[in-house]
């Protein structure tokens, strides 16, 4: 086939889709200041509070208001963390229970609090990528504060059941969590069915602009500040709004949910087609994740006796643009903690590659990957010190 | 640095792209002496295979389990030691491997001090096979610790021999005993020398 660019990293950020683009370039001119009492502001604001009304639609929250904007997941998931911080300072109920594959800005908010003299546990999954329920019930007590698990990794894709997690963390009195940012617009969210407290969102996973997210806070429970100043977002979250880019946030808001149904055939479809692909081709390869709880487009897979840097700088040559949990391409030492916590051991997940679908992506792209992957893992296996 | 900054200099591209020397199993080549390090562990291992006309390397290959750089990095190694005395090949620094690829990130330079690590393995074998075990031990070593006069050899050896952190290695080299003030350095090496033979 002919060379072709060919973007498989839709989990790490998604380009901003046409509508959205367009929408944005005509809203541009929407710059008053949406806290100002004149006409401009009044209408920014309006537009504002649609954009809000898209999001709680996205993950089904009955009321816009409880919707408050971010610049994006990491800020979503240190606010929930620093409420944590001033809800458990004093007093007994301060322990919190996580998980061991979460994203880093939940991993370091966890490992802060720690720091901070609270007990943190964070729990083991099982081979796939599932948390282990036994010892959830186990740790979750009456002095838990907050449980904070994620609803789909972006690694592996595998997906957790935050309704049963609710449930155990509510019997118990805790608060409950979850990091939504790569589940939604890819599976439904819907935060009553689930049951949860918090509900981070980011913008630039569902193809809208990068700097904006959300956090669902449920009515009732408690939130403080992590930027103090105005009374924007009802004192929750203090800055001029970002009107450009929550507008766009809207936008993709309402077309993920319409499109969510058939995102999911065509992703599943897809990868699918990938996966049996890879399997077929290539000898002794390990199919990371989840074999059905998993991000319809979410695809990692391990291929030993080859190293995760060097297959993804061979596929970028070939135009194909992966990421992988090898230790070389982070530039630390060690290989995705993710990957590590599924016990599959370093040799494997430093030669690991994700492959991460979105919208764009056709048959033939899937086609193109199937020619040029398994003749780059031959080639590395045969220059490899390790037996495949 | 960005890691595709380097990838695409185009001297480490054409030789990620068209490695040298590299063996290949389908071929009949038997080394005279081999030396391996690294570990899969930390994401890469590297095999040096040599052919030796009394102390002459006549040929080389080698293997790797190995991030681009070292792919890169091991492949430049290899043609520049063909044809070179040993003594000589004892003493190649990552950084004359690096900066003939044109500079290598700081945190990719362990992959090419890596080759030759393999390399110098590959030559004490022979040293050993030929009766003349650590020949070359304390050539082109750089003395870490001014009071006590202990070297970087010094080092990886303590590391070989069993060291793992700051305290064993103390045990085995006095290192750091005096003064105190090669410490932060000699860490380093530590650090570097577990990642490469632990
Ligand atoms: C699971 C998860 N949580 C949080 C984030 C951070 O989101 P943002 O980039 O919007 O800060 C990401 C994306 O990098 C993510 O994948
Ligand atoms: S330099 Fe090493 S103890 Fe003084």
């Amino acid at each position: 086939m002919d060379k072709r660019t060919v973007y498989l990293d839709y989990n790490a950020t998604t380009p901003l889709r046409a509508e959205v683009k367009d929408a944005m370039i005509t809203d541009l001119g929407v710059f008053a200041n949406a806290s100002s009492m004149h006409d401009a502001g009044r209408r920014a604001r309006s537009r504002i509070e649609e954009a809000r009304s898209a999001v709680a639609a996205l993950v089904g929250a009955p009321d816009p208001q409880s919707i408050v904007f971010t610049s994006g997941g990491s800020e979503s998931n240190n606010t929930v963390f620093a409420t944590m911080f001033h809800a458990g300072r004093s007093g007994a109920r301060r322990k919190i229970v996580t998980t061991a594959i979460e994203h880093p800005c939940v991993l370091n908010a966890a490992k802060w609090l720690e720091s901070e003299g609270f007990p943190v546990i964070f729990l083991g999954v099982d081979g796939q990528g599932k948390i282990d329920m036994d010892a959830l019930v186990r740790e979750v007590d009456d002095t838990t504060l907050l449980v904070s698990v994620m609803a789909a990794n972006n690694e592996i894709g595998t997906i957790q059941d935050i309704a049963r997690i609710s449930k155990l963390a509510h019997a118990r009195g805790a608060f409950i969590h979850t990091d939504a940012t790569q589940a939604a617009g890819k599976i439904p969210v819907d935060v009553e069915a689930w049951g949860v407290d918090y509900l981070t969102l980011s913008c630039h996973k569902i193809y809208g602009p990068k700097g904006v997210g959300a956090l669902f806070i449920r009515k009732g429970v408690p939130v403080e500040p992590l930027i103090r100043g105005g009374h924007q977002e009802h004192g929750v979250r203090a800055g001029t709004y970002n009107n450009i880019g929550i507008l766009g946030f809207g936008v993709a808001a309402r077309l993920a949910l319409s499109d969510l149904d058939r995102y999911v055939r065509e992703m599943s479809t897809l990868r699918a087609k990938l996966h049996d692909g890879i399997v077929e081709a290539i000898p002794k390869v390990r199919v990371n994740g989840h074999p059905y709880d998993v991000l319809p487009n979410t695809l990692n897979v391990s291929f030993p006796g080859a190293e995760g840097e060097s297959i993804l700088l061979y596929l970028d040559l070939e135009g194909i643009e992966v990421s992988t949990g090898s230790a070389c391409a982070s530039g630390s030492l060690e290989p995705s903690h993710v990957l590590l916590a599924t016990g599959i051991g370093p040799a494997l997940a430093h030669g690991s590659i994700r492959f991460s679908l979105g919208r764009d992506t056709t048959g033939g792209d899937v086609a193109y990957v199937l020619e040029k992957l398994p003749p780059i893992i031959a080639r590395l296996r045969k220059m490899s010190t390790v037996q495949a | 640095m960005d890691a595709f900054q380097w990838l695409y200099s185009d001297v480490v591209k054409d030789h990620f792209m068209n490695p040298r020397n590299v063996f290949d199993p389908d071929e009949a080549f038997v080394p005279d002496a081999e030396g391996i390090v690294g570990n899969v562990k930390c994401g890469d291992q590297m095999m040096f295979m040599l052919r030796l006309e009394g102390d002459v390397i006549s040929d080389v290959r080698w293997k790797t389990y190995g991030c681009a750089s070292a792919i890169a990095s091991t492949s430049m190694l290899s043609e520049v030691v063909k044809g070179m005395d040993i003594r000589l090949a004892y003493n190649i620094k990552p950084e004359d491997i690096a900066s003939r690829l044109g500079g290598l990130p700081d945190n990719k330079i362990h992959c090419s001090v890596l080759g030759d690590k393999a390399l110098r393995a590959a030559i004490d074998s022979w040293l050993d096979k030929t009766g003349r075990p650590g020949l070359f031990k304390n050539e082109g070593a750089k003395v870490i610790c001014t009071c006590l006069g202990i070297n970087d050899r010094d080092i990886e050896e303590a590391v070989r021999g069993g060291a793992r952190d700051w305290e064993g290695l103390q045990e085995r080299t006095k290192v750091g005993t005096v003064c105190g003030g090669c410490r932060k350095v000699a860490e380093e090496l530590l650090h570097e020398y577990v990642h490469i033979f632990a």
